[in-house]
């Protein structure tokens, strides 16, 4: 509450503590080193113990309502002592029938699917500042929210009501000590000064500030430099529109307004009435002893119960009865008259009863529409209620919503006195409460009604969660000889062929055609033979668009297939932005940018793969190269996998040597880097794992003797098998250099592959300077697992540092036996132009999403050595000699 | 873990008088005091204060006080208020 007297007393916050006397002092410290051993004693007690004190400390406030209500009454001269005792029975039954079953102790929260616990900490020494206006009521709801929550608590009472709030406090620490609570867990400050709470506020000992009351006191918490629970003053707004229930609303807020004495800060303040039933409210308000001002009333009213200095309400009128006040302003009224109504026509200094009023005087406003009764109410808000409280009686849902919309207030009553409401249990299902947070607008921490887990320090208690994973393919995957003859079963009204020169050269188009069934239109969408341009893709989308294609046969190695894809998302989505998509992500399930999934086409995607390498047939990705930039965006979601793979090897018969080796390495790389992945899981290890064996098998024969059909299908299984472990395992460091380095100088991937593979192997299985976050692994598995890979190779060797090295070895003879070039340098490239390069190639590479799994962190420097490693290569020498070695 | 000269038994029961009984034999123990706590598994207001007595006795005599056995409980409530820095702990 906002008086005066309040204000004076306590808006001052003094900084220093030197006008305390030594025994002052002495005596402050007392009541804190209780307080602490009290705090401290009750942090062996068990839930039992806590509750076993709760009930008792209830029962006595219960019994002691009207004694502590009659108290609160004459002292402080302020209220309605009936209704005192109402407030301190919801002060004890409400809130111990809220807190009874609640859990404050140990383990107080159990989220099994979340694996998470909550543990309850007590806060310790609780600095709790009361009000004059709900003195013992609050008190005695303190009280028993600290023993629920075992902490101690140092009171100070508002001056004139330290009577009655001592002798509350009195009342549960007796009986809270009978039933075992520690000696000092409650105190109370004998006749004390500000200097005290600014002492006190300010002890080292003192954990939370809890000050129920007035801005100043409020303030002076928050500057404490303390955590606090400052709740603070209101100014009520209430909408009364025109579909509400007129006689509950009147009786509602009447009921509210006049509950004792309008001293709860919650109280109605200012009623705006829609214009169509303001004249039957203002009856029926007089009907039930409501007296309606005229203007020459409300004038007066205003100048004797507002300072016109200060703007805020006189002390003399705070808790008064409505007769009382007419009596002083010189108004004659009924003697039975509840509340006086004071018509207003606007909000702001220069109508003076629009401000807080914590008296049976209320205001009221006609307002000609919704849109201005909002506004109007959103004044009143603003005029010293913020993040308090707002009312609204209406039965239209829609502004209901727009009102709790507009307001800031931390309770917004609905079709219930606003006093009464807010304190919670009685009128709806908010929390029970005697102080009510005001959020940052009112300067508060909370906007919660304040309650046990404000006092409280919850602990949470993560466990490490299982990982959900995946592993997502194809549905549908044809493989080995003529599986192309698949195709015949998907019915299609337009199919467009996307391809390139080659593949009509040598006939695989026509192949392909021969297997679409009858009445198809097929068209035949040729691309340049290299890797995709944004600029191809979008011609390809026009002919899609222009053939209105239902299905599209990607037919070509990956640089086919990964155009058709984004081709497809483009078609079926044109606003699809690539540059957007190809932002980058930590985790595919919690990427910022999501692939579109409202299409304005549908086509199927079939694709048959040309080269055995990429796996593009089957993966989520699609690498565009951005010329412009000199730079490949890589592109990753499911939604791009094809619908239908054909692993077919008489589309790779007649692949050219250079080319078998350079797609079979890129094979090779996607096994090796998806088997040491950190997302990597036992579904992605026994592909990664067998498409390594098949490769190193098969691909020198494939290489050596093209016509090998047995070698060529095997490379080509090995290639879609690697795919399905990289698709949902992802690649590693290899490829993100591969990508940086392919990029700048122009080098096909699988050789820019071939060229880091032996050192990101030797990298990935020392121990890594920086270990990369991974929920899925347990533990660091590289160096162990491409042990189990030589193993499975049958390359030898006892320990695991053995086993990769020979791991290395094998790698780097099966480079040699296809003719690799051993290093970056033997591409012609100058040390002074590749060094030039490097930090472009590192801030490539470091960007590239590739390397998120890989099971070591790379920094920038590392990415360098590796860049220059692959410069200077290993040579034939030093390969032979750790071939000898391994023998 | 060097030898102390005294060595007592805490009885949950009757903390507050074992502490003062411990007192009292402060002075012949130059070595040290050690006292069991195992059987302790609470502490109260009292408890404490005459523990922060016999560690201010303990103090002036430059008598070095072990406490054994002390629950995990208790210790915190120890720390809390401040007193565990006074002792030494064997567990």
């Amino acid at each position: 509450m906002i008086t005066q007297e309040v204000l004076q007393e306590r808006v001052a916050i003094p900084q220093a503590t030197e006008s305390l006397s030594p025994e002052r002092v002495a005596y402050l410290e007392k009541l804190v080193s209780q307080a602490r051993t009290a705090a401290a004693v009750f942090t062996q007690f068990t839930q039992e113990d806590v509750d076993r004190i709760v009930k008792p400390m209830v029962l006595a406030g219960l019994g002691q309502a009207q004694y502590l209500a009659r108290l609160a009454v004459e002292e402080t001269k302020l209220g309605v002592m009936e209704d005192k005792v109402l407030k301190n029975m919801c002060a004890t039954e409400f809130t111990y029938n809220y807190i009874k079953d609640k859990r404050t102790v140990g383990v107080i929260r159990e989220f099994p699917e979340r694996n998470l616990v909550e543990i309850a900490e007590p806060i310790g020494v609780i600095f709790s500042i009361t009000p004059i206006t709900n003195p013992t009521s609050t008190v005695l709801f303190k009280c028993i929210m600290a023993i629920k929550t075992r902490n101690a608590v140092i009171f100070s009472p508002h001056p004139n009501a330290w009577h009655c709030c001592s002798e509350a406090v009195k009342i549960m620490y007796e009986t809270a000590l009978k039933h075992g609570a520690p000696e000092g867990v409650f105190s109370c400050l004998e006749s004390h000064t500000l200097q005290d709470n600014a002492y006190l506020m300010r002890h080292k000992d003192v954990g939370l500030i809890d000050a129920t009351g007035g801005p100043g006191a409020v303030k002076a918490a928050y500057s404490s430099g303390k955590p606090a629970l400052g709740v603070g003053p209101g100014n009520t707004p209430v909408y009364l529109e025109k579909t509400a229930d007129v006689s509950t609303a009147v009786v509602d807020i009447i009921l509210s307004k006049t509950f004792d004495n309008g001293t709860i800060c919650a109280s109605e303040q200012t009623v705006v009435i829609d214009d169509e039933i303001y004249d039957v409210v203002l009856k029926k308000f007089a009907e039930l002893g409501t007296h309606i001002c005229n203007e020459k009333e409300t004038e007066l009213l205003a100048r004797t119960v507002i300072d016109p200095a200060t703007g805020c309400m006189q002390p003399m009128a705070v808790g008064q009865k409505a007769t009382d006040i007419a009596r002083l302003v010189g108004l004659a009224v009924k003697p039975d008259t509840k509340l006086l109504i004071a018509p207003i026509q606007g909000v702001g200094p220069e109508h003076p009863l629009s401000v807080e009023k914590l008296f049976p005087v209320l205001a009221v406003y006609r307002a000609k529409s919704v849109d201005e009764a909002l506004k109007v109410c959103i004044d009143v808000n603003h005029a010293g209620g913020l993040g308090h409280t707002a009312a609204i009686f209406s039965r239209n849902d829609e502004i209901i919503r727009k009102f709790g919309e507009m307001m800031n207030a931390g309770r917004i009553i609905v079709n219930s006195p606003g006093s009464i409401g807010a304190l919670g249990a009685v009128y709806n299902d908010l929390v029970p409460t005697f102080s009510f947070g005001c959020g940052t607008g009112g300067g508060n921490s909370t906007t919660d009604n304040v309650n046990i887990y404000h006092y409280l320090n919850i602990k949470r208690v993560a466990r490490r969660t299982q990982a959900h994973m995946w592993f997502r393919v194809p549905n549908q995957i044809y493989f080995n000889l003529n599986a192309v003859e698949n195709i015949r079963q998907f019915p299609s009204r337009s199919t467009v062929i996307v391809t390139n020169p080659s593949m009509e050269q040598i006939g695989h188009v026509d192949l392909v055609r021969r297997n679409i069934p009858e009445g198809t239109r097929v068209h035949v969408s040729v691309i340049p033979d290299a890797e995709p341009e944004v600029k191809v893709v979008m011609q390809g989308v026009e002919a899609l668009n222009f053939y209105k294609a239902d299905q599209i046969i990607a037919l070509g190695g990956g640089s086919v297939i990964d155009a058709a894809k984004i081709m497809k998302l483009k078609y079926e989505s044109p606003e699809a932005d690539l540059e957007e998509l190809a932002a980058p992500f930590l985790d595919l399930r919690k990427r910022v940018i999501q692939y579109p999934t409202e299409k304005v086409n549908h086509a199927r995607l079939i694709a048959i793969a040309t080269t055995s390498g990429t796996g593009s047939e089957i993966t989520p990705f699609a690498v565009l190269t951005d010329k412009e930039r000199g730079r490949k965006v890589t592109l990753a979601d499911y939604s791009l996998t094809p619908d239908v793979a054909i692993v077919d090897p008489q589309f790779v018969m007649s692949m050219p040597k250079g080319l078998t080796a350079d797609t079979g390495i890129d094979c090779l790389t996607h096994g090796l880097e998806a088997v040491v992945s950190s997302y990597g899981s036992a579904y992605t290890d026994c592909n990664a794992m067998q498409a390594i064996r098949m490769a190193f098998k098969y691909l020198p024969i494939a290489f050596e003797h093209p016509e090998d059909e047995e070698a060529r299908s095997m490379m080509h299984n090995a290639s879609c098998i690697a795919a399905m472990a990289f698709s949902n395992a992802s690649v590693g460091v290899n490829h993100a250099l591969a990508h940086a380095f392919g990029a700048r100088f122009h080098v096909a991937h699988g050789r820019a592959n071939a060229l880091m593979l032996p050192h990101v192997i030797a990298y990935n299985a020392a121990v890594p300077t920086k270990f990369v976050p991974s929920p899925y692994q347990k533990g660091y598995l590289a160096h162990k697992k491409y042990a189990t890979v030589a193993d499975l190779l049958g390359l030898g060797g006892h320990t695991i540092e053995e086993k990769v090295k020979n791991l290395i070895v094998a790698t780097e003879q099966l480079l040699d036996q296809l003719g690799f070039p051993r290093s970056i340098a033997e591409l012609g490239i100058s040390k002074e132009e590749f060094e030039r390069a490097i930090p472009e190639l590192t801030k490539l590479a470091f960007d590239d999403p590739s390397w998120r799994s890989n099971p070591r962190m790379p920094l920038i420097t590392e990415l360098a050595e590796l860049f220059w490693k692959a410069y200077q290569g290993r040579g034939l020498a030093k390969v032979a000699s750790a071939s000898q070695q391994t023998s | 873990m060097a030898m102390m000269a005294v060595w007592l038994k805490i009885d949950e029961g009757r903390v507050v008088q074992a502490l003062q009984e411990a007192g009292e034999k402060l002075d012949s123990a130059e070595e040290g005091v050690a006292l069991d706590f195992s059987s302790v598994r609470r502490v109260d207001a009292s408890v404490l204060r005459e523990m922060a007595a016999f560690a201010g006795i303990a103090d002036r005599k430059g008598v070095k006080v072990e406490l054994r056995g002390v629950n995990v409980n208790v210790y915190k409530v120890l720390k809390l208020v401040k007193l565990a820095s006074r002792f030494s702990f064997v567990n």
